[in-house]
């Protein structure tokens, strides 16, 4: 069967000029413009984008880079743009990604390029390690013995072992794509698996950290990660636990905190979101510079006739409501 | 049709444009709102991410009144579609957790028995409605706008709790509406990307860099206006697009329908009607191109 592969080629010695109005990245992002070659290569119905690019590399363009080792989507070294989002190139059938004739496969635009597919890792081992991922112990060894945990507390953390460092789940990272500091997906699922594992001793001091800035408090919620990931890990799940976890332990002085507590105030207290008192309370209600900063909004909504009511109506009926938060309602009852 | 209405916080709050142009669009199609009036909010992901079991009772209590009326529930919040999906789903697969939020229910005078369906308005629209019967309430083509659609995140993601896997073509019934209507739909990536809104209160300048990257992508590739199918994405990317365009350091200057404004338009209301209005970005540059004054 022919294929129609578009590859987004990049050479850093003779960087293509600007994309214009067509072309993505947009201008004002800040990654680098590619160009876009068109190839054609005989292959299988039930062929795989990496065979392709392989097939493209060995007998058309001995120049094209791709970094790829296993081809069985266990070694996580092919992760690319596959038609405008993260995926192994190995584990992406030609035939479900070929639309209007085509798949196009490009470096992520959130990440630097070394040349045509491959992108600079970089930001992702940094990452990695910022979150400490091996075990930590400050207990003596039991004599003769090593850290011994039941079968059941590391079957909890399957999912969170089975990343493969692919780095998709980054790439697609919306947060990320705007704050580069951010520690991202991948990096805090793996934290949370060190977090949650019996045998590490430190889980106080790496929830302290992991709620600081650019930590769990910085993913916005977009579940691209969950989507992207091809081993299921489902890394933000994994930043809800952390969370969750943080808040248990007491890490409760940052705006991501303020921001929960107030919903649940406004929804136990009248059954709605309260979205005049929403902002002033997240930002700290003696945060005097973020208060200023929330003005201007009010001012265009009541200008646009679209204020919420100051006085914030109850729902009928809101005694189940207080019942619920009675029974569950935890710290928020 | 009947329905089971929920309309979410902030279409009673800060967006009472989608309240009310949601009700005029449900008139012409001869959809019956039943609106649940105690229904609680659903805590937008951020209760149940902080306490499952809360989460899933509140939002069982919802799922059940719907249940009651023996009718779909219906929604015009992405974010209440994702959260509601999200506790149908969990609710409907696994009996410990339907037990025990039915447990908190137990005084409520309702018991939730897991068979609610919850359906955005746009899939009303395009699955149960469909294109044919929109087809003859179309008294006005939008011909000559280019209209970029705005997704979102919990109306697609994550796929297994919304559907998709059954049914992919979900991620393009904003482009179909859009072409029924004789516009041009914008390609883009940054349709199916996040506003930003879920951050907005405790990591402003990165939230409104989110919506702000994605609304010039799609007015770099000639769109008029931008539509969603959510009012939080509206709240980001309207009433903030002036904190946006601070942040961006250029300006945007792109309009925002609510999805029910924009089909509200071709079945003829008047823009007041739907109040277009009342809108943070004004909405009449674009409406003078289709020649409808405000």
């Amino acid at each position: 069967m022919k294929w129609n592969v578009v590859v987004g080629r990049y050479d850093p010695t003779n960087p293509p000029a600007r994309n214009g109005a067509n072309g993505y990245p947009p201008p004002y992002e800040n990654a680098p413009p590619r160009n876009y070659q068109s190839f054609e290569v005989e292959l299988p119905e039930h062929a795989v984008v990496l065979d392709a690019l392989i097939e493209i590399r060995e007998y058309q363009d001995e120049s094209l880079v791709v970094r790829c080792a296993c081809r069985s989507a266990i070694c996580g070294s092919c992760a690319m743009w596959v038609n405008g989002h993260a995926r192994l190139a190995c584990k992406s059938k030609l035939r479900d990604f070929t639309v209007d004739g085509k798949v196009t496969v490009e470096s992520p635009p959130s990440m630097p390029v070394i040349r045509d597919l491959a992108c600079d890792m970089t930001p992702f081992w940094e990452k990695n390690r910022k979150v400490r991922p091996w075990l930590e112990n400050r207990l003596p060894i039991p004599e003769g013995e090593e850290y011994r945990v039941p079968n059941a507390a590391m079957e909890n953390l399957i999912q969170e072992v089975s990343c493969i460092s692919c780095g998709a789940c980054l790439m697609d990272c919306e947060s990320f794509a705007i704050n580069k500091d951010f520690l991202g997906p991948a990096a805090l699922a793996k934290a949370y698996r060190y977090t949650a594992d019996p045998r590490d001793d430190q889980e106080k001091q790496r929830l302290k950290e992991y709620s600081e800035a650019n930590g769990v408090w910085d993913c916005t919620h977009c579940y691209e990660c969950v989507q992207q990931c091809p081993k299921g890990v489902a890394p933000l799940d994994q930043i809800l636990k952390l969370r969750r976890l943080a808040v248990d332990a007491g890490f409760t002085n940052n705006p991501g905190t303020r921001h929960a507590d107030a919903f649940a105030e406004s929804v136990r207290d009248s059954g709605r979101l309260n979205e005049l008192t929403l902002m002033p309370k997240s930002v700290g209600l003696f945060n005097i510079r973020a208060q200023l900063q929330a003005l201007p909004t009010a001012l265009r909504l009541l200008r646009a006739g679209k204020l919420p009511p100051v006085f914030h109506e109850k729902i009928p009926g809101l005694k189940r409501v207080k019942n619920i938060f009675n029974k569950l309602g935890g710290r928020f009852k | 049709m009947k329905v089971a209405f929920w309309p979410g916080c902030v279409s009673k709050g800060a967006c009472p444009e989608l309240y009310v142009s949601t009700h005029k669009v449900a008139e012409a199609l001869g959809l019956e709102l039943v609106e649940l009036r105690e229904a609680p909010c659903t805590g937008a992901g951020v209760l149940s991410e902080q306490n499952p079991d809360l989460s899933d009772a509140l939002n069982g209590l919802t799922l059940a009144m719907a249940e009651r009326e023996g009718a779909d529930l219906m929604t015009i919040c992405s974010t209440c579609q994702g959260v509601l999906s999200a506790t149908q789903h969990g609710l409907s697969t696994d009996p410990a957790r339907l037990e025990r939020a039915n447990r908190a229910l137990l005084d409520s005078g309702y018991e939730y028995r897991a068979t609610t369906r919850v359906k955005h308005l746009l899939w009303i629209l395009m699955e149960d409605i469909g294109v044919d019967r929109l087809r003859p309430l179309i008294k006005r083509q939008l011909t000559g706008l280019k209209i970029a659609p705005f997704y979102g995140c919990y109306i697609l993601r994550p796929e297994e709790y919304l559907g998709l896997k059954e049914r992919p073509e979900r991620s393009t019934y904003l482009e179909q509406i859009i072409s029924l209507i004789g516009a041009t739909p914008v390609e883009y990536h940054g349709k199916s990307k996040c506003c930003g809104f879920p951050m907005v209160t405790f990591n402003r300048d990165v939230s409104l860099k989110m919506g702000g990257k994605h609304m010039l992508e799609a007015k770099s590739k000639g769109a008029d206006l931008l539509v969603t199918p959510c009012p939080l994405c509206h709240l980001n990317l309207d009433a903030q697009q002036p904190d946006a365009e601070a942040v961006m350091n250029q300006p945007i200057g792109v309009p925002i329908f609510h999805l029910p404004q924009l089909l509200g338009l071709a079945f003829g209301f008047s823009p007041e009607e739907l109040r277009l209005n009342h809108h943070v970005v004004k909405t009449e540059p674009v409406l003078e191109k289709v020649e409808l004054k405000v």
